[in-house]
């Protein structure tokens, strides 16, 4: 396993949790997205209440060598409500599907957010400082008889305790049909695109009554509807060019610069299928519920069901990559589609960058590559694709020991099961972990459980 | 030993046939548009105003004509009066993330 020894190997260790500790999880508290913005000071949750939590890295201390800053809350706020839409008879969640940040330009930071039909652009800002002194107002706001005042004082600023305050600056609505999936901020970071089931909308982020449509796989005839568009995700570093992932496992690369609307793709991403292994299972499970590019953007993985996917964009037949996440569970198809698991949509990341930054002892950090995803039993994967090992940790409050280095898992498929494994049949496939990031900086990572944020750092020497 | 007379049957095919049994009447198209359908149509409520009328008739009390043979076929019971929806408002409790 990863962690087994080996210079370069990372070793995890539980640093944080958040969250009740109670079995009984109220279904608001249920977590949809976690997102670090891009210096990884700041770490995002939406949940499926509709509320976005943001919990802010402390500054590190020099005398605390032995880890790194702490992650406390820094803004919490609603950030969508539930609506119904009369006029179509459609219940609309306030469940947060996605999180993106946008790059710090000034003092303040900006994310976006989006329910299933709207997405909104909140700026959280810091106030520091109040004015005190007015001459027609008490310091409690009450306004003073004119006539009590007899000398003019000018105002000033004074500290005050630090005061996070979130305000929505921007309401892009009314342009999906359908549920919205993903929401992807250019590199221009003029523009980001939000995608539905069917359609894939190009937005600038100070327009907010207006928005192209760039991608539209509606039939003529919905009884001919034969697959949905599941992701989509701009390239890092080509502001032309995007991806989306669709039900049937392909993957559409598009050039805007090719056409108005990119209907036609410039390059499909498909893996050819063995028609004899085809089941009924075959499409589902083949359903892309992630795409994401690598950050040099020369690859980008992809999540199904049982694996993740890596492709090099320069070849469009085939993966160059595939790894296992959950093999065992090819054999237990059955079962997971009558309990629904089998629609489960996982999401996988990238480390925070292709090189470790860790590794001072040599004259250049060396190539690190190492993808993320997550499981049933609250187990994680984590797979190295320098090393080709691979390790599946655990999401427990059983293992808060902070720079305990934490111990692999093993899956038992058939047969003897040996001492500390788990056999298929005992995983409970009610924890399920479909959300983890990785910090953009440091090998620090967030793992979401149904209601908690587990927060691991690699162990510092 | 000999030949193996039985092709072997991958387990994804295993797990079709356990499934095909327990449903004989599963949907021909595998993954095709009813799941599609069904995503689409995510969060739809309808609504009847006969139905809902019958409803409310029957919160009333009020004595509703015979419907003949098929009298437990009810058509009004199982669509929503305003007193059964779920309350359906935004989250005022602060996240217990923020706890």
């Amino acid at each position: 396993f990863l962690g087994a020894g080996g210079g370069n190997d990372i070793q995890w260790c539980f640093s944080q949790v958040k969250g009740a500790v109670d079995d009984d999880v109220a279904e608001a508290d249920i977590i949809s997205t976690v997102e670090f913005n891009h210096s990884g000071e700041l770490l995002a949750t939406g949940d499926k209440g509709g509320r976005v939590v943001i919990f802010q890295q402390e500054q590190e201390n020099k005398t605390q060598s032995h880890s790194r800053g702490e992650y406390n809350v820094y803004s919490t706020f609603q950030s969508h409500e539930p609506e119904f839409d009369y006029l179509k008879s459609l219940e609309i969640e306030e469940k947060i599907n996605k999180i993106r940040w946008l790059p710090q330009k000034n003092a303040a930071q900006f994310l976006l957010s989006t329910n299933d039909k709207t997405i909104k652009l909140w700026k959280i800002s810091e106030r520091d400082k109040r004015p005190e002194g007015y001459n027609l107002k008490e310091e409690d706001g009450r306004y003073r008889d004119p006539t009590t005042v007899t000398t003019l004082r000018v105002p000033v600023f004074r500290p005050m305790d630090l005061m996070v305050e979130a305000s929505p600056r921007r309401i892009f609505a009314n342009a999906h049909t359908y549920h919205i999936n993903s929401i992807s901020i250019n590199s221009d970071y003029e523009t980001y695109l939000s995608a539905d089931d069917l359609r894939i909308n190009l937005w600038h982020l100070e327009i907010t009554d207006r928005s192209f449509n760039i991608v539209d796989i509606k039939p003529a005839n919905m009884e001919e509807l034969t697959e949905v568009i599941t992701a989509a995700e701009f390239h890092p570093n080509s502001c032309n060019t995007f991806v989306y992932s669709s039900s049937k496992g392909t993957i559409r690369l598009c050039d805007m610069r090719a056409s108005a609307l990119c209907d036609r793709h410039s390059k499909l991403f498909e893996e050819p299928e063995d028609p004899s292994n085809r089941s009924f299972f075959s499409e589902i499970i083949s359903s892309i519920s992630d795409v994401k590019f690598s950050h040099s953007g020369r690859y980008m993985m992809t999540r199904d069901y049982l694996s993740v996917k890596i492709w090099d964009l320069n070849m469009e037949n085939r993966p160059v990559e595939t790894y296992q996440v959950h093999e065992y569970l090819r054999s237990k198809l059955c079962s997971l589609y009558e309990n629904d698991c089998i629609f489960d949509k996982f999401e996988c990341c990238w480390n925070g960058s292709d090189r470790q930054l860790n590794c001072y002892c040599l004259p250049f950090p060396p190539l690190c590559s190492i993808v993320m995803t997550g499981s049933y039993n609250n187990f994680f994967r984590m797979f190295d694709r320098n090393t080709k090992r691979d390790i599946t940790l655990e999401a427990s409050r059983e293992n808060n020991k902070p720079r305990t280095v934490l111990k692999p898992r093993k899956v038992c498929a058939s047969g003897k099961r040996k001492k500390d494994e788990i056999s298929v049949d005992s995983l409970d496939f009610n924890k399920k972990i479909l959300h983890t990031a990785w910090h953009p900086k440091e090998n620090i990572i967030a793992v979401a459980t149904t209601n908690n944020l587990y927060i691991f750092q690699d162990k510092m020497n | 030993q000999g030949t193996q007379e039985k092709e072997t049957v991958t387990p994804e095919r295993a797990e079709e046939a356990k499934l095909k049994a327990k449903y004989p009447n599963l949907g021909q198209k595998p993954g095709g548009s009813d799941f599609l359908m069904k995503r689409l149509q995510k969060g739809q409520k309808y609504f009847d105003s006969g139905d809902y009328n019958m409803a409310k008739a029957k919160v009333k009390n009020k004595q509703l004509p015979s419907a003949g043979p098929d009298k437990n076929l009810v058509t009004g019971d199982h669509i929503p009066t305003p007193q059964d929806l779920p309350q359906r408002k935004s989250s005022l409790v602060t996240s217990k993330l923020a706890g």
